[in-house]
């Protein structure tokens, strides 16, 4: 548990989120983040459909209206559901997406040292 | 003890990955959204179709009509196919029609609803798509039943006629 | 008639399974020798699969329309090239591909492995012969590619315009040659553990097929994700879409399994490890074709969806994992000698900490992929998992992972020192000063990019030493651990320097950004043989004075009525210059996506060093890893 936390006080730290990781983010960003509700999968930023190329529209005006990234992350959630998210929210329906992996990595390293252990 | 116990349990985690994948199969893959993800109406401000003079939706949906609220576009080819159902919306006392122009110029939607005939009682023009993107929209066509300023029921796609009765059916 | 002949090949050839497998179980028990019988029956069945593939080829070439397949993906206006490439292009044809590597491939083995145990091969070759009915069944079963339409139509349906595209023509058959070839190692590695023949010479023996299989399926994806760059048009060249991750994994599992065969290969250890990698590397590739063939994920890149066909796969992937589970529980005896006796600083755990890393990003992108169907089966939740759910995992660890790569190669077997420690400790902090140095440069968060820029550096460094050190010792390896930390550089570069406009332009309008501005000056309209083009003309002015000249297009193909944008894209050795420009309801403008794109080609370059790095060892037993 206790490396769990580290992990994830590290991920925080250096926010490797994107590596572009200034201090606002452009609409770009945000849109790179987002699905396009009606391609088959592509991002908002990379979607040229009528839908994104509204959707891009509504999130320059929300930046200008002062709503963080994270605000019109909600916002969105609110109006279209998490689905939309490429970032999934850490929550009870994804622990296991986002631990799972690091279980195993620990796991793996454990059976690695394991076989040390054993020749003593 | 320990070389059966690793088997088992991976034995099971494959059966319950194919009973998973078996259930996934059967989902449908095309995304139906909550349709009750927001009740109240979101608030707009737009112009309208005809003089560009500023509508705001809280006026429009307050009282106690219901009220069709229709995403569309002279464009937009599944929307020629919903229009004889909205003309026979436009006769019946109880149902106001809200035409929102999704993305048009005024002279192609002039001639589609010269052409079609003219359904709505009020139509705003959302120029940009900002606003149905706060309603929630996919694109067009859509629609929204209101009542007392809270979203009943959402149609999206084409209205057909089983939405058509299931529409005269809720606002009896 | 050429459809005829083909869907009578395909029973024929379904019908010499029976022989091959008489004939094989026969002589397990008899002689010493293998049964000549069972290589010609083999090939003979080979050679069935070939004449209905070209039947197939030759109904699309002739625009024959009373099949059903030719009638959907066809049509006569297009170009000679794609009308036989469209004969994968579609899911009945590429299945029909997949059967003949299949076929090929286990031709290929009888022929290559006379140098090993009769009844290994036998085996081998009735697990194969297993897939192979499998294949066979579901072929004629749910997707013939020979139906027929009555009355015949003038007209075909035409092959979706995004399809038609040199790169993807060749696609298909590269990826399908990596993913067959490791259904080799799958009956193989099933094969050898029932004949008790897991060893130094089975790993040896086995490597060759590893190794063209990693090969195969490293240029599969390279060539997907080229034409994912050029054809898609928004100038990204991997979006972490499930089909691609779905190619990814395999990859992920046969990389690993490359370097624990190389510790196999030299003494008799891991051997469970290598027998769960290559029955993983196969069940991973037909969870890949379950996954993408079934609908069963929300793709770009998607297929024909039945769910009639999802379901033949489902049960057919789940009957061969419990099969291989079976066997691997019963027949392996997983009691090798405990003499790992290895120093903890050694080249074989340098090897396992290549495997751990590996399966540690392979586990990320498994559970990514599948965990949305999971969620939605169980609590009807439905969530995205995309690029930034990768990023957040993987990046963290990739820095250990080139550091252990750029160390571990210069460790001896069974117990090393850390050599040229000096050398290493100058390269450390070089590349440090260097990352330092560039990303200082840039707005963007300066710890995480220079600890990267930095791991990857080291590791180019001391790959690059490497050359000067041991020349054509280990060059196979050292050629493809180097491509890999060129290829790590390049797409951090390119993800750090990239720069991109998106506006709206009408024609004569000129668009000012910081360091160059666009001008629009006019469009030109084409006509070819199946769309009609309509070409912008950009010009792009910099802030030095240089200029260039950009002619994005937009297709409007007639057959199925699409429109399509195409990029225009300017290479030079630094930069790629990206230019799409898209239709916009109703309106005068056009919107128009211009981007700069740093380093892009030395991505497909360092790719393309990786895969040659692998197959130097075909060629000199001296380069050879």
């Amino acid at each position: 548990m206790k490396f769990i936390n580290i992990f994830l006080i590290v991920i925080n730290i250096l926010n490797f989120n994107l590596l572009m990781a200034g201090e606002i983010k452009s609409e770009n960003e945000i849109a790179k983040n987002l699905r396009c509700l009606i391609c088959q999968g592509q991002s908002v930023h990379d979607s040229d459909s009528e839908f994104a190329i509204s959707l891009k529209l509504v999130i320059k005006d929300k930046i200008q209206q002062g709503m963080s990234e994270e605000e019109i992350y909600s916002f969105l959630k609110m109006k279209y559901g998490e689905w939309i998210l490429y970032d999934p929210v850490f929550n009870q329906n994804t622990y296991f997406l986002w631990l799972l992996p690091i279980l195993i990595f620990l796991v793996g390293g454990a059976i690695i040292i394991k076989r040390f252990y054993y020749k003593k | 003890m320990k070389s059966k116990f690793i088997p088992l349990i991976l034995i099971l985690i494959f059966i319950i990955t194919f009973v998973i994948f078996f259930k996934g199969l059967k989902n449908p893959n095309i995304y139906t959204p909550n349709t009750n993800l927001e009740k109240e109406v979101p608030s707009f401000k737009l112009k309208s179709f005809e003089n560009g003079s500023i509508i705001i939706s809280e006026k429009i949906f307050k009282n106690n009509d219901y009220h069709l609220m229709n995403i569309w576009a002279s464009w937009c080819i599944p929307c020629k196919a919903e229009h004889e159902f909205l003309m026979k919306l436009k006769n019946n006392e109880k149902i106001k029609l809200i035409g929102l122009n999704y993305k048009d110029n005024f002279k192609n939607a002039s001639s589609f609803l010269n052409d079609l005939g003219n359904p709505y009682d009020l139509i705003v023009s959302d120029k940009d798509g900002t606003a149905s993107i706060e309603w929630g929209a996919y694109g067009v066509p859509e629609s929204f039943l209101i009542y007392q300023s809270k979203i009943i029921k959402r149609f999206i796609g084409p209205i057909n006629n089983e939405d058509l009765l299931e529409i005269q059916k809720l606002i009896r | 008639m050429a459809s005829l002949i083909g869907s009578y090949s395909l029973s024929f050839g379904l019908f010499l399974s029976v022989f091959i497998i008489f004939f094989s179980v026969r002589n397990l028990r008899d002689t010493e020798i293998l049964d000549k019988k069972i290589i010609s029956f083999t090939f003979t069945q080979f050679f069935f699969v070939v004449t209905s593939f070209f039947g197939l080829i030759i109904s699309f070439v002739n625009s024959d329309f009373s099949n059903e397949t030719v009638f959907n993906h066809s049509h006569t206006t297009k170009p000679l090239f794609y009308k036989i490439s469209g004969t994968w292009g579609n899911h009945e044809g590429s299945l029909l591909l997949w059967l003949l590597v299949l076929t090929l491939f286990i031709s290929i083995f009888l022929i290559k492995s006379s140098q090993q145990p009769k009844n290994y091969r036998i085996f081998t070759l009735l697990f194969q012969q297993i897939i192979i009915i499998g294949f066979f069944i579901f072929l004629i079963k749910t997707s013939s590619p020979f139906n027929y339409i009555v009355p015949t139509p003038n007209e075909g349906l035409g092959l979706n315009p995004i399809l038609q595209d040199p790169a993807l023509a060749i696609h298909p058959p590269i990826l399908y040659l990596g993913y067959v070839g490791s259904s080799i190692i799958f009956s193989s590695a099933l094969a050898a553990m029932v004949t008790s023949h897991v060893s130094k010479e089975w790993a040896k023996h086995i490597k060759q097929w590893v190794l063209a299989s990693w090969v195969f399926l490293t240029l599969g994806i390279l060539l997907g994700s080229i034409w994912a760059y050029y054809e898609l048009g928004w100038g990204g060249f991997w979006f972490w879409d499930p089909v691609e991750n779905v190619s990814l994994m395999p990859w992920f599992a046969l990389t690993t399994l490359l370097h624990c065969i190389l510790v196999l290969e030299k003494k008799k250890i891991l051997t469970s490890w290598a027998m769960i990698l290559s029955i993983a590397t196969f069940a991973l590739s037909m969870s890949g074709t379950f996954l993408v063939r079934s609908g069963i994920l929300n793709s770009v890149h998607t297929f024909a969806n039945d769910p009639e066909r999802g379901l033949f796969i489902l049960i057919f992937l789940f009957t061969l994992i419990f099969l291989s589970i079976f066997i691997f529980i019963f027949f392996h005896s997983g009691k090798e000698k405990i003499e790992s006796n290895f120093f903890w600083l050694s080249k074989e755990t340098s090897i396992l900490i290549n495997n751990w890393f590996m399966m540690y990003f392979l586990s990320v992108v498994l559970i990514g992929t599948i965990y949305p169907i999971f969620l939605e089966v169980i609590t009807a939740n439905k969530i995205s998992v995309g690029p930034p759910f990768y990023n957040k995992l993987i990046l963290p660890f990739l820095i250990p992972f080139l550091i252990a790569m750029a160390i571990g190669p210069n460790l001896n077997w069974v117990k090393s020192d850390f050599k040229d420690k000096f050398y290493m400790m100058i390269f450390l902090i070089i590349s440090f000063l260097l990352s330092a140095l560039i990303i200082k440069q840039f707005d963007i968060n300066f710890l995480v990019n220079t600890i990267l820029v930095t791991s990857a550096f080291f590791l180019f460094f001391s790959t690059s030493r490497e050359f000067f050190v041991k020349r054509f010792k280990n060059l196979s390896q050292n050629i493809a651990h180097f491509g890999f930390s060129l290829l790590i550089l390049s797409i951090l570069f390119n993800n750090i320097f990239s720069n991109e406009v998106i506006t709206n332009l009408k024609i004569g309008e000129t668009f000012k950004a910081e360091k160059f501005t666009i001008n629009f000056e006019n469009i030109d309209q084409e006509d070819e043989k199946n769309f009609k083009a309509i070409i912008g003309k950009f010009n792009i002015q910099y802030l030095d004075g240089s200029s260039d000249i950009l002619n994005p297009e937009l297709r409007i193909y007639n057959q199925p009525n699409i429109i399509t944008s195409e990029a225009d894209i300017k290479t030079n050795l630094f930069t790629d210059k990206f230019m799409t420009m898209n239709y916009v309801q109703n309106q005068e403008y056009f919107n128009i996506r211009y981007q700069v794109k740093p380093f892009m080609i030395w991505i497909w370059i360092s790719v393309l060093l990786i895969t040659f790095g692998g197959s130097l060892s075909f060629f000199n037993k001296r380069y050879e890893i």
